[in-house]
C-alpha cells in the first residue's frame, strides 16, 4: 500500500527560553493521500531550524486540507515509553480519517498533553518528547504549564500558530468525559441547531427557541451568532438588491478588460447566473422611478404592538403594498408583448431576500387577501424553505410586484431594477427621525422613510405611480386598516 | 457447514443491536435479528446442473438416508392424523415472500408440483413493505442529495437551480414500484404453473396444511416461509402517524421536520438517508455504545463520518427508549430515555415523529406449530443447517422446513431465497448446505455499504480459536479512476483473508455502488476461489470493479 508522510517542523520559544523543535509525521492508511505537498512545505521550514533543546513537542498534524482540529483516538505509546524514529505514537482522528502519527526522532514520550478522547487544534502540542530521562521532569513541568504559556510563533516558524489556549490539562489529569452536554435541561434544540451552535460557539441554553414547541432551530442559532444572511424572523429580512446601479450591466457587457494580476475569477453559481440574466433582460424595458417620503410613526407603533404575535415588518409592508395595489391594478399589471396590458388576477408580492451569496424572491401569494398573521407565518415558511433551497418554482417566480428593503442597513434611499414580467418594484429605505414642518409652521420630529418605485413605463405612467404611492403612504400613515 | 456454525458462535454480539433489552436478555445463537434487507432473486443461484438426476430414485434414496434421524416426532404429533398416502402437491410453501417465491421457482424447475399459500399479498415484506419500496425512496434521496450538493455539482461544472420534491410524487413512485414487482412475482409463478392458494396457511399435521378456514391440502414436503413483522418493544405506542414503523414510513405520508429513529441498524440508517435528503433533521436512539454496531468497526466509523456527522443528524447511544408517546393535543412526540446499563432515567426527547427501527420479529403465530410439537424460540422456528424444523424434543420434523426471517438465521430476503433453493435441492436429491458466510448484505445509503463474510473482529476471534493468521488489505475509492470521474472518491474496500492459503474471510465495502461491487467477493467465497487466482482475473478499465481488483492484488498471500 502506498503511503505518504509529512512532518511539521517549527521553532517555538517557550517560557523557559528554550527553542523547541517539534515534529510529527503521519503515514495515512489510505493510498494516494494528497499530502506530499505538506511534506515539501514543512521540510523546507525544517531546514531553517536550529535545534537547541532536546525536548521536542509533538504537534497535532494537519491530516487533510480541511482539517482544523483533530481528536486523539488513542495513544499507542504511554508516558515513559522509548520511541524510535518512524514509530507510531498516537492515532489522530481528523474530519476524514483516523491516522497513525509517527515520531521523526528517537526519544522518550515524556508527557501526554492532550489525553485520549480530547481534541486539539492543528499545530497545538499534544505531547512532549524528551531525549534523555533527565529531561522528563522538565518536560512534565512544561506540559503542566503549557496552558498558560502559549508560545508565540517565532518569525521563522511557518507552522500553524499554536492556539492561544490549547486545551492542555495536566498530563496526569484523568480525561474528562467527552460529552457532558446532554444533561437534563429544558432547552430543546434540533440536531442541526446543535451542530451550528458548536460550530459558531453559541451557548444553546442562552438562545430563545422560536421553532415549534419553543425548540431552538438552526435559524435561532444563526441569529444568535449574528449571521446576517439568514434571519427569518427579524423585522426586515436581509435584503440585497435587485438594485444595483443601472450602469452595472453596461460595465459587465463592455469589452472585457484584462484582469489585474493576482485577481481570482469565481464563476457564478446557478442562482447568480439567474440574477445576471434577469438583470440584463430588464435593459429592454423602458423604466422610470418615482420616490415618495412616508411618515412611519404610526406604522412603527403598530409594529411594536403586533411584533409579539409574530408579525414581521416584511409582512406589514407587503400587506400595505398589496392593499394599495388592489386600488391601482395597473401597477400590478405586466407588459408581456409590448402591445397589451396583462392585468393579473392575483396580487402576489415578491420580496427580495439575500441568501448565501445569492438573491431570491419568495412570493407572498394573494397578499391582499391574507391577514397579517397568516402573511407573517407564510413568510417565515418561505424564508425557511428558501434557505433549505426547497422553494417550488411557483413560490419564487409568481410575483406580480416586488418589494426590496435595505432599510435595516441604514440605506435611506435606493432604486431597484425591474424584474422581468413585472410592472413595478418598490425599494424601501430606512425610517429615520426627520425634522418636519407642518402646514402651520410647527416643527416636529417624525420618523420618515423614502420609498422609490421603479416601473415599466409602457403600462404604468407617472400619474399612475404617483397615485399608487399616495395610496400606499396613506395606508402606512394610517395603518389600522392593515390589521383588519 | 463448519463455517456457518462458527459464524453463529462469533456473532452473538450483533444480536442486541436495537435499543431494547429484550433481545439481549435471552441468549439465542442466531443471526442478528434485525438485519433485513433485500435483493430480489431473478433467477436460480446456479444449482441447475443437478436437474439431470432421475428424480424418483434420488428422492427415495434421500428419504432412506433421512429416516434414521427422524422418527420420534411423528408419534407425538397431536395424535390425530397420520400421514396421508397420496398428496395434492409435492411441495407446499406457506408464505409468498421473496423466500417462498425463490423456493417455488426452483421447485418447478426441478419438476415438483408446487403450491404457495399467501394470506396477505404476494411479495411479502420485501416487496410490499421493505427493501423494494425503500429502494424507490432511496433512489429519490440519492438524486436530491446530488442536486442539493452545490459544491459537488460545481466541481463537475454543472449548474442546477433549486431542487425540490413533491412528497406525493415520491410516495407514488415507491408504491408503484412495489405494485410492479408484486405483479412480476405473481406472474412469474403463474406462468410456471405454481398454484397460488389464497388464505392464511397453518400446519395441520404431518404433510397437511390448512388454507384459510377449512381447505385442507396435502403435500409431500412443506416449507414455512412466513417472514417477519416490525418489532415494537413494549412501552412504545405506535399510532401510524407520528410514531411509526417502517411499514408506515415507506408510505411517506408526511415528512416531519424532526424525526427520531430508534435503532441505527440498516433500516434506521437507510431511513436517515431518505429523511435528511428530504429536509428532515434526524436523532438516532441506539441501545449500544456506538452507532451501526453490526458493521465492521472500521467501516462503521468511516460510514459515521460520511453518513452521520456532516448531516443534520445527532444521536444518543447507550440508551433505551422506554416510553414513546405519539403527538397529540398539541404536544410533540415524547421519547423517554434511560441509560442502557444503569437503567437511570436520562432525558426526554421532544420530536415531531419517531420511527421504530429496532428490528423485526418472526411472524409465526397461528401456524399450527403445536400440532407437530414444535416450540418457537422467541418466535423463531428452530431449524438445523439444512433448514429442517426441529421439534421440542430436539428431533427433526419430517418433511417440514422453515426458511427466511421465520427461522432467524439471516434475516435477508435473498438469504431466504437461497435457503429455499437449498431446501429444494435437498428434496430433489442433491444434498446441499447453504454457506451463510457467502451471502452478501448491503445497506443502500449514499454511498452504499456492503459486506460478505466475517468482520475483522469476528475473523480474529475465529483465527484465535482455530490457530491461523489473519491479514487485512484495504483500498480506497480515491485511487479509482471511475470513482474520481464521478467525483465520488469517498470510500474504502477492506479484505480480511488468510495469508497462508489465500482464503477470503470477509469483504467490506463503503463507497459508490458498494452493493453491486460485493458480488465478486461473495461469489468467490461461495465457490471457494482463492485470492491468488482472483489476482489474475481481469477487470474492465476504468470501472469501479477495479477497487476490488486492486484490493485482491494488494493482498499478500504467502504461497
Amino acid at each position: 500500500m502506498a503511503s505518504a508522510s509529512s512532518s511539521l517542523l517549527s521553532k517555538v520559544p517557550t517560557s523557559s527560553a528554550n527553542t523547541i523543535s517539534f515534529s510529527a509525521s503521519l503515514s495515512p492508511a489510505l493510498p494516494l493521500f494528497p499530502s506530499q505537498f505538506h511534506l515539501r512545505r514543512h521540510r523546507r521550514t525544517g531546514n531553517a531550524l536550529r535545534v537547541q533543546s532536546k525536548i521536542r513537542e509533538i504537534f497535532m498534524p494537519a491530516l487533510s486540507s480541511t482539517m482544523t482540529e483533530g481528536k486523539i483516538v488513542s495513544w499507542i505509546k504511554s508516558e515513559g515509553d522509548l520511541l524510535s524514529k518512524g514509530e507510531s505514537v498516537v492515532v489522530v482522528e481528523s474530519d476524514k480519517a483516523d491516522m497513525d502519527v509517527e515520531t521523526f526522532y528517537d526519544g522518550i514520550l515524556a508527557a501526554i498533553v492532550v489525553p485520549e478522547g480530547e481534541s486539539a487544534p492543528v499545530g497545538a502540542p499534544i505531547g512532549l518528547l524528551a531525549e534523555t530521562e533527565e529531561e522528563i521532569a522538565e518536560a512534565k513541568a512544561k506540559a503542566a504549564s503549557a496552558g498558560g504559556s502559549s508560545p508565540a510563533p517565532a518569525p521563522a516558524a511557518a507552522a500553524p500558530a499554536v492556539s492561544p489556549s490549547p486545551p492542555a490539562p495536566a498530563a496526569s489529569a484523568p480525561p474528562p468525559p467527552p460529552r457532558p452536554a446532554d444533561g437534563p435541561r429544558k432547552t430543546v434544540a434540533t440536531p442541526s441547531a446543535k451542530k451550528l451552535a458548536k460550530q459558531h460557539k453559541v451557548d444553546i441554553s442562552k438562545v430563545v427557541g422560536t421553532g415549534p414547541f419553543g425548540r431552538v432551530t438552526p435559524g435561532d442559532i444563526e441569529a444568535a451568532a449574528g449571521i446576517v444572511s439568514t434571519k427569518p424572523n427579524v423585522a426586515a429580512p436581509a435584503v440585497a438588491a435587485q438594485s444595483a446601479p443601472v450602469a452595472a450591466p453596461k460595465v459587465a457587457s463592455a469589452p472585457s478588460t484584462p484582469a489585474l494580476p493576482g485577481s481570482t475569477v469565481v464563476p457564478f453559481t446557478t442562482m447568480q447566473s439567474a440574477v445576471s440574466k434577469n438583470m440584463l433582460e430588464s435593459l429592454s424595458v423602458p423604466s422610470f422611478r418615482v420616490g415618495y417620503p412616508i411618515t412611519t410613526d404610526a406604522l412603527d407603533a403598530l409594529y411594536e404592538k403586533v411584533k409579539p404575535k409574530g408579525v414581521t415588518m416584511t409582512a406589514l409592508l407587503a400587506k400595505a403594498a398589496a392593499m394599495a395595489l388592489a386600488q391601482h391594478p395597473v401597477v400590478n399589471a405586466s407588459c408581456k408583448d409590448g402591445k397589451s396590458f396583462t392585468y393579473n388576477s392575483n396580487i402576489n408580492i415578491a420580496v427580495a431576500v439575500a441568501i448565501n451569496g445569492g438573491l431570491i424572491t419568495p412570493v407572498l401569494q394573494d397578499a391582499d387577501k391574507l391577514d397579517l398573521y397568516l402573511l407573517s407565518q407564510k413568510w417565515k415558511e418561505l424564508v425557511e424553505k428558501a434557505r433549505a433551497k426547497q422553494l417550488q418554482p411557483n413560490e419564487y417566480n409568481s410575483g406580480t410586484f416586488t418589494l426590496s428593503n435595505l432599510g435595516m442597513f441604514g440605506v435611506d434611499r435606493f432604486d431597484a431594477i425591474l424584474p422581468p414580467g413585472q410592472g413595478a418594484i418598490m425599494a424601501v429605505g430606512a425610517s429615520k427621525p426627520t425634522v418636519i414642518a407642518d402646514k402651520d409652521g410647527f416643527f416636529s420630529v417624525k420618523n420618515k422613510m423614502l420609498v422609490n418605485v421603479t416601473a415599466d413605463h409602457r403600462i404604468v405612467y407617472g400619474a399612475d405611480l404617483a397615485a399608487f404611492l399616495q395610496t400606499f403612504s396613506k395606508i402606512i400613515e394610517n395603518p389600522e386598516s392593515l390589521t383588519m | 457447514m463448519q463455517a456457518s456454525l462458527s459464524l453463529s458462535v462469533s456473532n452473538p454480539a450483533a444480536i442486541p443491536r436495537s435499543s431494547h433489552g429484550f433481545e439481549s436478555s435471552i441468549p439465542f445463537p442466531s443471526k442478528p435479528v434485525n438485519l433485513r434487507f433485500c435483493g430480489l432473486r431473478r433467477e436460480a443461484l446456479g444449482f441447475s446442473s443437478a436437474s439431470t438426476y432421475p428424480l424418483s430414485t434420488s428422492r427415495s434414496s434421500r428419504s432412506v438416508a433421512r429416516s434414521n434421524k427422524v422418527s420420534a416426532s411423528l408419534g407425538s404429533a397431536n395424535g390425530s392424523s397420520s400421514a396421508p398416502k397420496s398428496f395434492d402437491y409435492d411441495l407446499i410453501i406457506i408464505g409468498a415472500g421473496v423466500g417462498g417465491h425463490g423456493a417455488a421457482l426452483h421447485a418447478v424447475e426441478k419438476g415438483l408440483k408446487t403450491a404457495i399459500v399467501e394470506g396477505d399479498v404476494v411479495g411479502g415484506t420485501c416487496v410490499n413493505r421493505g427493501c423494494v419500496p425503500s429502494k424507490a425512496l432511496l433512489a429519490v434521496s440519492g438524486r436530491m442529495r446530488e442536486l442539493q450538493n452545490e459544491h459537488h455539482l460545481k466541481a463537475l461544472g454543472l449548474q442546477v437551480s433549486a431542487a425540490g420534491y413533491d412528497r406525493q410524487g415520491v410516495a407514488d413512485h415507491a408504491n408503484n414500484l412495489a405494485m410492479k414487482i408484486r405483479g412480476n412475482l405473481t406472474n412469474s409463478m403463474k406462468a410456471l404453473g405454481v398454484d397460488i392458494l389464497t388464505g392464511f396457511g397453518a400446519v395441520l399435521g404431518p404433510q397437511k396444511v390448512k388454507v384459510g378456514k377449512d381447505t385442507v391440502v396435502t403435500a409431500k414436503d412443506i416449507i414455512i416461509a412466513t417472514g417477519s413483522v416490525p418489532f415494537v418493544p413494549k412501552g412504545i405506542e405506535v399510532d401510524g402517524k407520528t410514531v411509526i414503523t417502517s411499514d408506515h414510513a415507506l408510505k411517506l405520508e408526511f415528512v416531519p421536520d424532526w424525526i427520531a429513529i430508534v435503532g441505527s441498524g440498516y433500516i434506521g440508517l437507510e431511513f436517515s438517508d431518505v429523511y435528511t435528503a428530504l429536509g428532515s433533521e434526524v436523532t438516532f436512539v441506539e441501545a449500544l455504545d456506538q452507532l451501526m454496531p453490526g458493521f465492521d468497526p472500521e467501516i462503521g466509523k468511516l460510514a459515521q463520518r460520511v453518513l452521520i456527522n456532516p448531516r443534520k443528524i445527532d444521536y444518543h447511544t447507550g440508551v433505551f427508549a422506554t416510553k414513546i408517546t405519539p403527538a397529540k393535543d398539541g404536544k410533540p412526540v415524547t421519547i423517554e430515555l434511560i441509560d442502557a446499563k444503569t437503567k437511570e432515567p436520562k432525558e426526554t426527547l421532544e420530536v415531531d415523529a419517531a420511527l421504530i427501527a429496532t428490528g423485526r420479529a418472526p411472524f409465526t403465530n397461528g401456524l399450527g406449530l403445536e400440532n407437530i410439537n414444535v416450540a418457537t424460540q422467541r418466535g423463531f422456528i428452530p431449524v438445523d443447517e439444512r433448514m429442517r424444523v426441529i421439534d421440542s424434543n430436539g428431533d427433526l420434523v419430517p418433511h417440514l422446513f422453515c426458511i427466511g426471517d421465520a427461522n432467524g438465521k439471516m434475516m435477508l430476503a435473498h438469504a431466504a431465497s437461497a435457503q429455499g433453493i437449498s431446501v429444494v435441492e435437498q428434496l430433489t436429491g442433491r444434498d446441499h448446505v447453504l454457506n451463510h458466510l457467502s451471502i452478501p448484505a448491503a445497506c443502500f445509503t449514499h454511498p452504499e455499504i456492503s459486506m460478505v463474510g466475517l468482520t475483522e473482529p469476528q475473523a480474529r476471534e475465529k483465527a484465535e480459536l482455530e490457530g491461523f493468521e489473519v491479514a487485512v488489505a484495504k483500498t480506497s475509492f480515491k485511487a479509482n479512476t471511475k470513482a474520481l470521474a464521478e467525483n465520488e472518491g469517498e470510500g474504502l474496500a477492506k479484505l480480511i483473508y488468510r495469508p497462508d492459503n489465500g482464503e477470503i474471510l470477509g469483504v467490506h465495502i463503503f463507497g459508490l455502488h458498494a452493493a453491486d461491487l460485493i458480488h465478486e467477493a461473495s461469489n468467490a467465497i461461495a465457490l471457494g476461489t482463492r485470492i491468488q487466482d482472483l489476482k489474475l482475473a481481469v477487470h474492465a478499465h476504468p470501472t469501479l470493479s477495479e477497487v476490488l481488483d486492486e484490493l485482491f492484488k494488494s493482498a499478500k498471500v504467502s504461497l
